[in-house]
């Protein structure tokens, strides 16, 4: 078992998230750095679709309460076992007892947790992500708070690790921001993307947009010059997804992530490339993002390159999890 | 048949590269191009690489596979199957639901019947005597997007949304009427409160109400 001794900001139990209920409304949920996520889980030897822990701008503390395989990735934070420093994109062993914490990172803002044989609670059509909103899935259908135990699964690899390994995070860049610079972030134009005035077309990509405070999972709310809606109306409520960047009266862009409504009626100008959704996962409250236009074929061409290294990675694990047991 | 003149043509609009929005130009909310919508969505789920389909107000998302299905001919497909004309006129169940209207829970009821130029009890008359038709499922699990409000009822939805309306919550936006089946920031306008649950994630069927079902509103007491 694990016992959450503090859970930060907001963890909660994640996993690859909660597809096919759009058309009752219920949204995706999941982790918002899904390569991370699959990565620790590979790690420690699980399916990547595994539920882990997502947490957000440290102050994370949990206790093994028995032997168990564990792995830490997405941002680049302070972690510890039992006051033992460890890198980020990290594996190894912990013995009952010991303390692993995760402070507030030094780039990025959400960690994933994943321990040999998953977390073990009960699915929820189909997953094992909470729906903090809806109140279901994860742990009692909330997120995470001092005190609670979580089951893990018998793992099906149940061999121990001697030694940690890792991933050098950094120089793959498998932290997808960089401080001081306004994170990049590709999208394909939306319907209403020709309606806009040309003026805030070219304002909108040209400007450094900055994340508001009250961003979260729901939502990522940008400042900056409001744009020009022109003759841009409200639409009748259509379905929208993780990604999409609509721009309400006030002229300032909202991006809908994994926690969104299913359905929305904003003006949208675009929606943001599957390869590049996990950016928001990682951009800081305060950072700041820039948006260009790419065509489908280079979405799809960004998410085959993404699958790519995540199978590298998956081979590396595979050949160091031989080499350290 | 040799004209099709009338008939709303089929604009599609992508949503990144692994959806595709497909509306028509027609204005205002339509039960019967809804019904084709309803069909379309049916039809086009089957087909191999379609991930998800979401009927929404008068148009439709297709979520597929970006790496073994191409937009192009998915749209093709969903263009032939559109001008099939086929509709899904759906025999929906009749959902009755009891409302206390105004009061604390329906804080809104008095000063929108007064814009609307009607006495509560008018207002609430005509809110009860609707005959609404679920549109589309969606925004939150098991929340209904519901057709056949009175258009006197018609209410603007507020500047800034509250930031949190209650589950069972009554609630008018714009010319679109729903009841809220959880807690939720909102920004349209409260008239009253059911007890009535609309979503239980554990039941096989876990929305009480379907695309298709007609909703009665019954008037339960009218709160000062």
């Amino acid at each position: 078992m694990i016992e959450i001794v503090h859970p930060g900001i907001l963890a909660s139990i994640q996993d690859l998230g909660r597809p096919g209920y759009r058309r009752i409304g219920v949204g995706l949920s999941g982790a918002m750095d899904e390569l991370a996520l699959k990565v620790a889980n590979i790690m420690v030897g699980n399916p990547s679709s595994a539920a882990g822990i997502e947490t957000t701008l440290g102050g994370f503390e949990l206790r093994f309460t028995r032997d168990t395989s564990f792995a830490v990735t997405g941002a680049d934070a302070d972690v510890t076992l039992d006051g033992g420093a460890i890198p980020c994109w990290w594996a190894q062993d912990a013995r009952a007892g010991q303390v692993l914490k995760a402070r507030s990172p030094r780039l990025g803002m959400r960690t994933y947790v994943a321990f040999a044989g998953g977390i073990d609670v009960p699915e929820v059509m189909g997953s094992r992500s909470t729906d903090l909103k809806g109140g279901f899935g994860g742990f009692a259908g909330r997120a995470l708070a001092a005190g609670d135990m979580l089951d893990l699964h018998e793992p099906a690899d149940a061999s121990r690790l001697k030694r940690g390994f890792g991933l050098s995070a950094r120089k793959a860049s498998l932290i997808p921001i960089v401080s001081e610079e306004a994170t990049a972030v590709r999208m394909l134009p939306a319907a209403e993307w020709e309606v806009f005035p040309p003026l805030a077309r070219e304002e909108f990509l040209d400007a450094h947009w900055k994340v508001l405070p009250d961003s979260n999972r729901i939502g990522y709310r940008l400042d900056g010059a409001a744009l020009d809606t022109g003759n841009v109306k409200e639409l009748l409520s259509h379905g929208i997804l993780p990604g999409t960047v609509q721009v309400p009266p006030s002229g300032k862009p909202v991006v809908q992530l994994n926690d969104a409504n299913t359905c929305g009626g904003y003006p949208k100008l675009g929606v943001v490339i599957a390869a590049d959704l996990r950016k928001f996962a990682q951009l800081r409250l305060g950072g700041l993002v820039r948006f260009s236009l790419v065509t489908a074929g280079e979405a799809v061409e960004a998410l085959k390159e993404q699958q790519r290294v995540l199978q590298q990675i998956a081979t590396q694990c595979t050949l160091a999890r031989r080499f350290v047991q | 048949m040799d004209s099709r003149s009338d008939e709303p043509e089929l604009h599609f609009s992508a949503m990144g590269e692994a959806a595709l929005l497909c509306q028509t130009a027609t204005a205002g909310l339509d039960l019967s191009e809804q019904e084709r919508f309803w069909a379309l969505a049916d039809d086009i789920e089957r087909e191999p690489g379609v991930r998800e389909v979401v009927p929404g107000m008068n148009n439709l998302l297709v979520m597929f596979d970006p790496l073994n299905a191409d937009p192009r001919a998915l749209a093709a497909l969903l263009t032939d199957r559109w001008a099939s004309g086929k509709a899904r006129a759906v025999a929906g169940k009749i959902v009755e639901v009891p409302v206390s209207y105004g009061g604390v829970d329906g804080e809104d009821l008095n000063w929108i019947a007064e814009r609307a130029g009607l006495s509560v009890e008018e207002f609430v008359s005509l809110h009860a005597a609707g005959d609404y038709t679920v549109y589309a499922l969606g925004s939150q699990p098991g929340f209904a997007y519901l057709g056949g409000l009175d258009m006197r009822l018609a209410t603007p939805r507020r500047e800034t949304p509250r930031p949190r309306v209650e589950a069972g919550s009554v609630i008018i936006g714009g010319a679109q009427a729903g009841v809220l089946s959880r807690t939720t920031p909102s920004g349209w306008h409260i008239i009253g409160r059911t007890e009535l649950e609309f979503f239980n994630p554990e039941e096989a069927e876990p929305t009480l109400l379907l695309p298709g079902d007609k909703l009665w509103f019954v008037v339960k007491e009218i709160k000062a």
